[in-house]
């Protein structure tokens, strides 16, 4: 026998789904403005692996001569970002989710399992619980580089203004080049999130849309609070 | 009871996931249509009107927000180097320094446009700034400025006033709203709010790096504000005037901020 198990609050849906295209907008657009100016690459001295961005990849995506549309998608997008992530950060406090999403001392051993685990390194059983630590680390991750976006966006929009955070991220160039890599940090969070939402499952999908999940009646879910590594806390909740 | 609880739990499951669903795609048309919306609608200055409208309100929270008193970060000299020469719209014809003139128009106490000569600028004082100049692609070069502070200029060839005083510089509110600045053949023109024009660190600038402007980079007079990006610093003033409609503005018309503050 199966029951219905309320996994995600409405409101975090919503946060979650408005943010995904809010947030492609401000890539697109940001690319539209790092085209003008694209210094970014990866290499050694003189030698450069990866540059930021092959021609093919602006005549592809058809982001090149268009600064101005750019900038003007960016500086109205950024309010939506800005408050939906406002919004998620004090709704995650005020109802308590925060606690299913805080990494905490026993986190990080976690995550390594739950790394090996999904590498098949490992055969050990993963906490049942709502996130586990690897993605207590992700997700927490994510809103911290959405803070960090906002911060260096606001060095790079107003650098005069706001002199003094352009001061404590580095100076002025130093936050475009922070904002840059913190985007580049979304896309390579945005692969790994879609192949693990795709291994783990229609069932776990759906919760996002509907917020419940069909789970197995003999399993009970572990407090949040019981946040021991891997197969043992199964056999210590028993 | 609802009917809802009596039913078994996949049976339920299903029903949540219609209605979310539907939900779900509701959300998804509303979110396309608003987007063909956004960019189907009509252009303003080279964007879509509500685009425009949208940098139009950031630019009223930070002409609220803007302080005289904050500076751009200053670097020593030795910080200093050569900018990129990236336009020459409006410098198209070659100087000829001998019949170079600053018209300025809306002075008060004159009938008409006043022209000046370089020997008016160097007459005030002499003001370094060293910092970044900053321009709208995203680079930004530190470079060594020397000039007159345009405040300095407004206060020697005061506007006429909207109370009919004489004006003050630290009373912009009863000045023309902008200042207008424009090549001498028209061809390049910027628009600036009073408050950016009378910043301490923006100088009419006839030196850089310690040389004479040279013709590249503006001779003989050009205009340094490091509280605009690098598009509002324009090279080879030919006209200054006083206004209380806001200026045209070159790159506003091609789609980019009318106030390009930072």
């Amino acid at each position: 026998m199966k029951r219905l198990e309320k996994k995600h609050p409405l409101a975090i849906r919503w946060f979650h789904w408005i943010n995904f295209p809010v947030l492609m907008v401000m890539i697109w657009s940001g690319l539209l403005i790092y085209w003008a100016n694209d210094v970014y690459r990866i290499g050694f001295g003189d030698r450069t692996l990866l540059k930021f961005f092959p021609d093919w990849f602006y005549a592809r995506l058809q982001v090149d001569h268009k600064l101005a549309m750019g900038m003007a998608f960016h500086f109205l997008f950024m309010w939506l970002f800005a408050i939906n992530g406002l919004l998620y950060v004090i709704y995650t406090g005020m109802s308590g989710e925060w606690r299913y999403l805080l990494p905490n001392r026993g986190t990080l051993r976690e995550a390594a399992q739950v790394v090996l685990h999904d590498l098949h390194l490992s055969k050990a059983r993963l906490p049942r619980r709502k996130f586990n630590g690897a993605q207590q680390i992700a997700y927490t991750s994510i809103i911290l580089m959405g803070a960090g976006s906002l911060a260096t966006g606001l060095a790079i929009y107003k650098p005069v203004q706001f002199g003094w955070v352009a001061t404590l991220l580095g100076g002025y160039m130093m936050a475009r080049f922070l904002h840059f890599w913190l985007t580049v940090g979304y896309c390579l969070f945005f692969v790994v999130h879609v192949a693990q939402v795709m291994r783990a499952g229609w069932n776990n999908f759906r919760a996002m849309i509907t917020g419940y999940e069909l789970a197995d009646e003999e399993l009970p879910e572990l407090p949040a609070e019981a946040i021991v590594a891997g197969a043992t806390v199964q056999e210590a909740a028993r | 009871m609802s009917e809802m609880d009596t039913l078994d739990p996949e049976s339920r499951m299903r029903r949540l996931s219609r209605r979310s669903f539907l939900w779900g795609g509701a959300a998804l048309a509303g979110a396309y249509a608003g987007w063909q919306w956004l960019i189907n609608r009509r252009p303003d200055g080279g964007v879509p009107w509500p685009l425009r409208r949208t940098l139009e309100m950031n630019e009223q929270l930070n002409r609220d927000y803007f302080q005289p008193a904050r500076l751009s970060t200053v670097y020593p000299v030795s910080a200093a180097g050569e900018p990129r020469r990236n336009g020459d719209i409006g410098m198209e014809e070659e100087l000829d320094p001998g019949a170079w003139a600053l018209k300025v128009e809306g002075v008060a106490g004159a009938p008409g446009p006043i022209t000046l000569r370089m020997d008016a600028i160097r007459s005030l004082p002499k003001v370094d700034v060293v910092t970044e100049l900053r321009c709208i692609e995203g680079w930004s070069q530190v470079v060594h400025w020397s000039g007159a502070r345009l405040s300095d200029f407004i206060a020697k060839h005061p506007p006429v006033t909207q109370s009919g005083n004489p004006a003050r510089v630290d009373r912009p509110d009863d000045m023309p709203e902008y200042v207008g600045l424009a090549t001498p053949d028209g061809g390049y023109y910027v628009g600036l709010d009073m408050p950016a024009a009378l910043h301490p660190q923006t100088l009419l600038c006839y030196e850089m790096n310690g040389q004479p402007l040279t013709a590249d980079h503006g001779a003989p007079l050009r205009l340094v504000i490091p509280v605009r990006y690098g598009v509002k610093n324009i090279k080879r003033i030919g006209t200054i005037r006083y206004v209380q409609q806001r200026p045209p503005d070159y790159w506003a018309e091609q789609g980019y901020d009318w106030y390009a503050g930072l």
